[in-house]
């Protein structure tokens, strides 16, 4: 009974004081955190009344989105009834009256995807080329490793849409800026992941092709590349529905693409041009993303 | 040697081999095309001129006159709009995440609706949120905390939905046999299973969230995006150069803190419960 007392005794004080550790450390956590938050409220002047003062105007699009103006000097009348919101193309106001510059939009999203595609195959091929001079078990040269890496480390973290902003400069208004921005900042983030993926590459063939006397540049064709070809093509296609989000933005600096006529419609305020702009951004980056998805599901599947 | 070695390789059919080399020459000559319709031509005209940019950008003689405090004021706001945005995100994702968890909501029109939400959140980029949220609230950081807020709401739910479909019921019912009320069970069954994720996944989107905070101020949404931009359109590019920089140093510190703290927080052996 006393031995059986003690031991028990024993716990509660052990779980007692174990308890009391957890707690202090939630505790201490939950107080670092509410500083940081009113430290940071407090920097960018962040307040529940600022964003009350805002939210009446998220209903003000609303009502201008479903509202008709009758005449140039009579107040908006509001429309709101399903007949008219499904109504036809004629119908102002009315869902697919949102889209009657629809042949606009496509060339404009048709282009975007280009941009995005171009990007791609040339950030990708970029990316390909550096991955091996950036793997620590495939090249010798520590001085080419770590050059390599820091390069791949400037060029994916310089946000590509102040790249797209510089490039303007030189390289005029246009999507050969945004192409060259994106497909820089793509060279970046694949050739981490290509790296990363080239250092967990199995060693047994790289080196039975040296001792056949094969050089470096065959090495890594006839040794690495095969093994490493579903992965790096699955990372391809990631990028890519990334590069879809990112080009459809690169417009804002003038950098080609939906983004340029999106802000343009935005700085007019014609909120049905801008809600149909966005639905469709919404539908091809969704498109993209299913798409890709199988073609990743069959390309490993396959290979 | 080398013919000896394809001699005894499998051969592949011919239509086999035409059908790879076509889808070859079509890629390839897609991709011409792509060069020809944007203009890759400029690339040489333009590379001078920005060759004249990269030498304005690195001759920081004027350093001691740039002014260093507003920069630096305004990058911490970045920080802090990126902190903020991720936490509100954080708060509100993770009862939306409940609800779009097929475990916990057997509805699945209801649940249907909830993904749907999470996709509308996440298609559209915080950079479109921000100017959304810009001719709502007005210029500055709030617009920017916003648009964090909501874009990262959309792939904080899906993510927290996904890691609460994925739990262990074990220990839901262990909860249950006790004769635990319904919160209790998600207190208790729940949520200590997905703390970790929870943890790590809020600790990475203020990092990538930093990243993109930085390029918010660009339409007015606060931050060092908008005196990135002035400096820009006047042509001052060592400013450009040294802000680029302010950058790279801050997204580096972020990334180590980030790191150290989840190690802390997760891998140490005081993982909560």
């Amino acid at each position: 009974m006393t031995a059986g007392g003690h031991t028990l005794q024993l716990f509660e004080q052990r779980f007692g004081a174990l308890r009391r550790a957890r707690r202090t450390e939630s505790i201490m956590l939950f107080v670092i955190l509410v500083l940081l938050f009113a430290v940071s409220a407090v920097w960018t002047d962040f307040s529940p009344t600022q964003i009350l003062a805002g939210l009446p105007r998220i209903g003000e699009y609303f009502e201008k989105l479903f509202s008709i103006q009758p005449g140039r000097d009579t107040p908006p009348v509001a429309v709101l009834s399903w007949a008219h919101v499904l109504g036809g193309i004629k119908e102002p106001q009315s869902i697919a009256y949102w889209f009657y510059r629809l042949d606009v939009y496509a060339a404009l999203l048709w282009q975007t995807v280009q941009m995005a595609i171009l990007a791609t195959v040339l950030g990708y091929s970029t990316a390909f080329a550096l991955s091996f001079s950036a793997a620590r078990t495939l090249t010798a040269n520590r001085t080419v490793v770590f050059l390599t890496r820091r390069l791949l480390e400037v060029l994916r973290t310089i946000p590509q849409v102040v790249l797209a902003f510089i490039f303007v400069w030189p390289f005029g208004i246009g999507p050969l800026a945004g192409i060259l921005a994106i497909a820089i900042h793509t060279t970046g983030a694949l050739g981490k992941l290509f790296s990363e993926l080239n250092e967990n590459a199995d060693l047994r063939p790289v080196e039975g092709i040296k001792s056949a006397g094969g050089s470096w540049l065959a090495q890594m064709r006839y040794g690495v590349v095969p093994q490493m070809l579903p992965g790096f093509l699955s990372y391809g296609l990631l990028r890519f529905e990334i590069n879809v989000r990112s080009s459809t933005i690169i417009g804002f600096v003038g950098a080609g693409g939906v983004g340029q006529e999106l802000k343009r419609v935005i700085g007019f305020n014609i909120y049905e041009e801008v809600s149909a702009i966005c639905i469709l951004i919404l539908l091809i980056v969704i498109a993209i993303d299913l798409l890709s998805a199988r073609l990743r599901h069959r390309l490993i599947g396959a290979l | 040697m080398s013919a000896s070695v394809t001699r005894h390789l499998p051969k592949i059919p011919l239509e086999r081999r035409t059908l790879h080399w076509g889808i070859g020459a079509g890629a390839f000559a897609y991709f011409v095309y792509l060069l020809w319709l944007f203009d890759f031509d400029r690339i040489f005209t333009g590379l001078p001129k920005l060759w004249v940019i990269v030498r304005l950008m690195i001759d920081w003689t004027l350093f001691a006159e740039w002014d260093h405090a507003e920069l630096i004021h305004s990058m911490a706001e970045t920080v802090a709009m990126a902190f903020l945005g991720t936490f509100l995100a954080t708060v509100l994702a993770l009862p939306l995440g409940f609800m779009g968890a097929r475990n916990i909501v057997p509805s699945p029109v209801f649940r249907f609706m909830t993904r749907r939400l999470f996709d509308g959140c996440r298609g559209l980029d915080q950079f479109i949120w921000a100017l959304v949220f810009v001719r709502a609230v007005g210029l500055g950081p709030i617009a920017g905390i916003l648009a964090i807020m909501v874009a990262e709401t959309g792939i904080l739910a899906k993510l927290f939905a996904e890691a609460i479909e994925n739990i262990d019921t074990k220990q839901v019912d262990g909860i249950r046999s006790t004769g635990a009320g319904r919160l209790a069970e998600l207190r208790f069954g729940v949520v200590p299973q997905i703390l970790p994720v929870m943890i790590s996944q809020a600790l990475y989107s203020i990092e990538s969230n930093s990243r993109e905070a930085t390029i918010l101020g660009l339409v007015g949404a606060g931050g060092i995006g908008l005196r990135l931009s002035e400096r820009i359109q006047i042509n001052a590019w060592d400013q450009v150069a040294y802000v680029i920089v302010l950058i790279l140093i801050t997204v580096a510190a972020i990334d180590s803190l980030s790191k150290w703290l989840r190690l802390r927080l997760i891998g140490g052996p005081a993982a909560r419960g």
